[in-house]
């Protein structure tokens, strides 16, 4: 079965002076899996933003099953068989799984609604593919793995015969991964064809028939997955070869710098019920889980932008104040998981963002005034010592990519406004980084995590919450899992296995998981 | 058709976007000109002489400048940290109520004072009015979540009944023939002319320091910082460890304030006594102006020029050509759409296909 569903041909797109596809000439087989694989801005979602009809080419055509594609027409793009699982589901959550398939795929002239002869469409689809969910549930009800259930099911629903699947796996647990891997095979069987968008390596390999890496733009390799490597995928994607960051055990675990008691936060979308944790110095405290499980309330709570309802936070012998002023102050080094919404002020200028935290503070104000002199030499330093590229001090910090969003954010965290005036300065006594790789290109991932682990070595206690299991596991001496705002009893790294730490992210060791809190798939934690 | 953002804003454009919003807002209310059945080139050179065409007219122009300046300071503080003050129409009443109470009420002899620091009692007094009418809608945007355009702009009712209320009650003037006005100001209180024979007076030259003032404020201290952090993203403000709730109340101080000193500085430069028609809708004409400048206070200095010209030579030139008045508010208002329009169009660019 060697027939070409699927033909870009010289595909180009210019935004401004930055050419976002390079002329691209991709084909997808019928019955295979294309993995398309590139770090963030490498052009993979400027692609499928074109085969699907948001963006229009410059130049450079479509083929969909041998005929050509109208350009900028999403509804072409349906037409021709082509769905699209989109990473943030786009699902109406107060309607049934059925409604939710059907919709937009009938007339608004029809009378009446073809419900019954829809049901049976959707159960013959479930059926042939193994995606089993109940059509009468609300989506509100699912599980994230059954919502993308929904999705694809949506998409077929519409009679897709290629499926585009972005970071499918972004918000799944291992468990619901690997029931998405055996759906996809058996997709595939029945001669659908797949673009499957990742950046992670392991499951490119896992899945993919072909891979396909982009890098700034252009098509840089193609290669029968069975033929390639991990490492030489991610040389490729990033043209040089990738030191891991060099992970070494903590050597000397200090004394506690902060222990929370059985602390519970106001019931809300998402919340703590119980946690109780203690934080060493020296060391690397690693919370996996999947996000919207009380992990932003966690980070919040400790980043002082949250309060407790019940419960203690001891730091350093004191109870830990609500106020992120005050916790700078007392030696607390923050990293917050939404960089453009929450770390920085976007439309203030770099300097402003870099002196943001202890702008009140009489290391950059003195009387009411800021010292905007001294807070621009910090920057400069900030900006030499962090390798923050992208204008220097005066531009706004919106333009900033992300990767240098986070090196400003991480040099404002650890670099304190002492060690720039030479006078002794003190170290931070914790750091709490919440998804500190999230959405960073493998260099900036390694940066970031030796710029963590170098402060582990420095004295500092570091909280990482991650839901990558791959880091949660390369980085932290202690590990815990969070679910549905309660945490499992920290154990050191080399007790959990991977299933162990699948099975507490899912909840299955959780024992009292009564009401409350609902675990819930955090819009936040994906957005960006 | 489609809208997309443009990666860098285009460099020609903050040449183009102003000039193409100026032409497009003449070019409609030329066609409003010859519906009127009047000559259109003649009828803007006449609304641009009648605006700064000589010296008398330039004052006029000038003096109607003043408390837009105030008002539009008002706003620009305000809406630069996303609180919405819709309010400074009644605040401005209340400024100059106030003013009227602490320098006229007593004819002066209630307090045994010299002028110069009964002066500063007015201004505190007019400030600290307008003030405390924005802090009742902050405290409830800021603890409760009560949206403050409303709150603000229905108080404006409030603030216009109580002030026909004390006219026609406790601070009715006796000697006016029943005319619903104020105790005119103690005479000693008033601000000197800048030019004789005209009305253009001293409190130009306040507004121009106040609009200093603030960009000063706004850009060197912390407090500014902070407005500007808190309108940009109050998330990543708080996470920063601004405190929302602290910076709305400053605002709100600071905005009332300036919108209470443009009534006192209306009575004791214009007026000298509190009318209810005292203000055609300086309070919501100071918006137009902010949002014209971008919310810059200096740039408030120069819309003002531009919105006060443009309604005082519409005066003139519809008494020479006979085209209502009216075309001064549909050539602001065009102004602001379409430069509102232009500004989109720098960051943004539309595709037909």
């Amino acid at each position: 079965m060697q027939d070409t569903v699927l033909t870009l041909t010289q595909i180009t797109k210019r935004f401004g002076s930055l050419v976002a596809n390079d002329s691209i000439s991709l084909h997808l087989q019928r019955g295979e899996v294309l993995a398309l694989l590139g770090e963030n801005g490498a052009g993979k979602s400027t692609l499928v933003s074109i085969l699907f009809g948001h963006y229009a080419a410059d130049s450079g055509k479509i083929q969909a099953f041998g005929k050509p594609l109208p350009p900028s027409d999403p509804n072409a793009a349906l037409a021709a068989g082509i769905g699209m699982v989109h990473q943030h589901f786009t699902l109406a959550d107060n309607l049934t799984v059925l409604d939710n398939v059907r919709m937009g795929s009938e007339s608004l002239w029809m009378p009446f609604f073809h419900k019954r002869a829809a049901l049976k469409k959707l159960l013959d689809i479930s059926q042939r593919f193994g995606l089993f969910v109940d059509p009468h549930a609300l989506v509100s009800t699912l599980s994230v793995g059954e919502r993308q259930r929904v999705e694809i099911l949506k998409a077929l629903f519409r009679g897709a015969r290629i499926l585009i699947m972005d970071e499918p796996t972004a918000v799944l647990t291992p468990t619901e991964s690997e029931a998405l891997f055996t759906v996809l095979a058996q997709m595939v069987a029945q001669g659908l064809s797949i673009i499957f968008i990742s950046h992670k390596l392991n499951e490119v390999i896992r899945v993919s028939d072909r891979v396909a890496v982009l890098r700034a733009g252009k098509l840089v390799a193609q290669s029968m997955t069975a033929k390639t490597s991990q490492a030489e995928l991610a040389q490729w994607m990033v043209g040089h070869a990738i030191a891991p960051p060099q992970r070494h055990p903590s050597e000397k675990i200090g004394p506690p710098v902060c222990e929370m008691r059985q602390v519970h936060t106001a019931l809300a979308r998402e919340c703590l019920k119980g946690i109780s944790l203690t934080m060493h110095r020296g060391e690397i405290f690693a919370i996996a889980g999947i996000s919207g499980n009380g992990q932003l309330a966690l980070a919040e709570l400790l980043c002082g932008t949250k309060r407790i309802s019940s419960g203690q936070v001891i730091f350093q012998g004191k109870s830990l104040p609500a106020n992120p002023a005050k916790l700078v102050a007392l030696g607390v080094a923050r990293i917050p998981e939404d960089r453009h919404g929450v770390g920085l002020i976007g439309d203030l200028a770099v300097w402003e963002n870099a002196a943001a935290e202890r702008l009140h503070g009489a290391d950059f104000s003195r009387w009411g005034w800021v010292r905007r002199r001294v807070a621009k030499t910090y920057c400069q330093a900030l900006i030499a010592a962090f390798d923050v590229r992208g204008g220097g001090a005066n531009v706004s910090s919106r333009s900033l990519s992300g990767g240098n969003m986070q090196k400003l954010i991480l040099g404002r965290a650890l670099l304190h406004p002492k060690a720039v005036t030479g006078k002794d300065a003190p170290v931070p006594e914790l750091i709490v980084a919440h998804q500190p790789t999230w959405g960073l290109d493998i260099g900036a991932v390694a940066y970031v995590q030796a710029q963590l682990l170098a402060a582990r070595d420095a004295g500092a206690a570091v909280l990482l919450i991650s839901d990558d299991l791959d880091e949660v596991l390369t980085m932290g001496d202690r590990i815990a899992v969070m679910h549905a705002g309660q945490i499992t009893p920290a154990r050191e790294a080399k007790q959990w296995s991977r299933e162990a730490i699948g099975l507490a992210m899912a909840g299955a060791d959780a024992s009292s998981m009564d009401s409350g809190c609902t675990p819930h798939f955090s819009a936040t934690a994906v957005m960006a | 058709m489609r809208i997309e953002k443009r990666i860098q804003p285009s460099r020609g454009a903050f040449v183009w976007a102003p000039l193409s919003a100026l032409i497009f807002t003449l070019s409609i209310s030329a066609l409003l000109v010859l519906w009127a059945g009047a000559p259109v080139g003649h009828t803007y050179v006449l609304l641009l002489q009648g605006a700064f065409g000589s010296v008398v007219a330039l004052s006029e122009t000038l003096t109607r400048a003043i408390p837009l300046m105030l008002t539009g300071l008002a706003a620009a503080v305000a809406f630069k940290a996303r609180l919405f003050n819709i309010g400074a129409e009644g605040q401005l009443y209340a400024g100059a109520l106030a003013a009227v109470a602490v320098g006229g009420l007593h004819g002066g002899s209630g307090f045994a004072i010299a002028p110069s620091v009964l002066f500063i009692f007015m201004i505190v007094a007019a400030a600290l009015a307008g003030a405390l009418m924005l802090l009742g809608p902050a405290l409830l945007k800021s603890h409760l979540g009560v949206d403050e355009v409303v709150t603000t702009l229905l108080l404006n009712f409030i603030a216009l009944l109580f002030v026909s209320m004390m006219l026609d009650g406790p601070m009715k003037d006796p000697s006016a023939m029943g005319w619903p006005q104020s105790v005119a100001l103690n005479s000693e209180l008033e601000l000197s002319k800048l030019i004789p024979q005209t009305r253009v007076h001293s409190g130009l030259i306040g507004a121009f320091f106040l609009a200093i003032g603030l960009w000063v404020l706004m850009n060197f201290t912390v407090l500014g910082f902070d407005i500007r952090a808190v309108g940009a993203s109050s998330r990543a403000s708080a996470f920063a460890g601004v405190s929302i709730s602290k910076t709305t109340l400053w605002v709100a101080l600071l905005s009332g304030g300036l919108a209470g000193l443009a009534g006192a500085i209306e009575v004791a430069g214009r007026t000298s006594y509190v009318t209810l028609d005292m203000s055609p809708g300086y309070g919501y004409s100071g918006i137009v102006i902010a949002m014209l400048a971008g919310l810059h206070p200096l740039g408030v200095l120069a819309a003002s020029l531009l919105v006060a010209g443009v309604m005082v030579g519409a005066d003139s030139m519809s008494r020479a050509v006979g085209v209502p008045t009216f075309i001064a508010d549909v050539i602001v208002a065009t102004s602001l759409l379409s430069v509102m329009v232009a500004s989109m169009l720098t960051q943004y660019r539309v595709r037909l296909r």
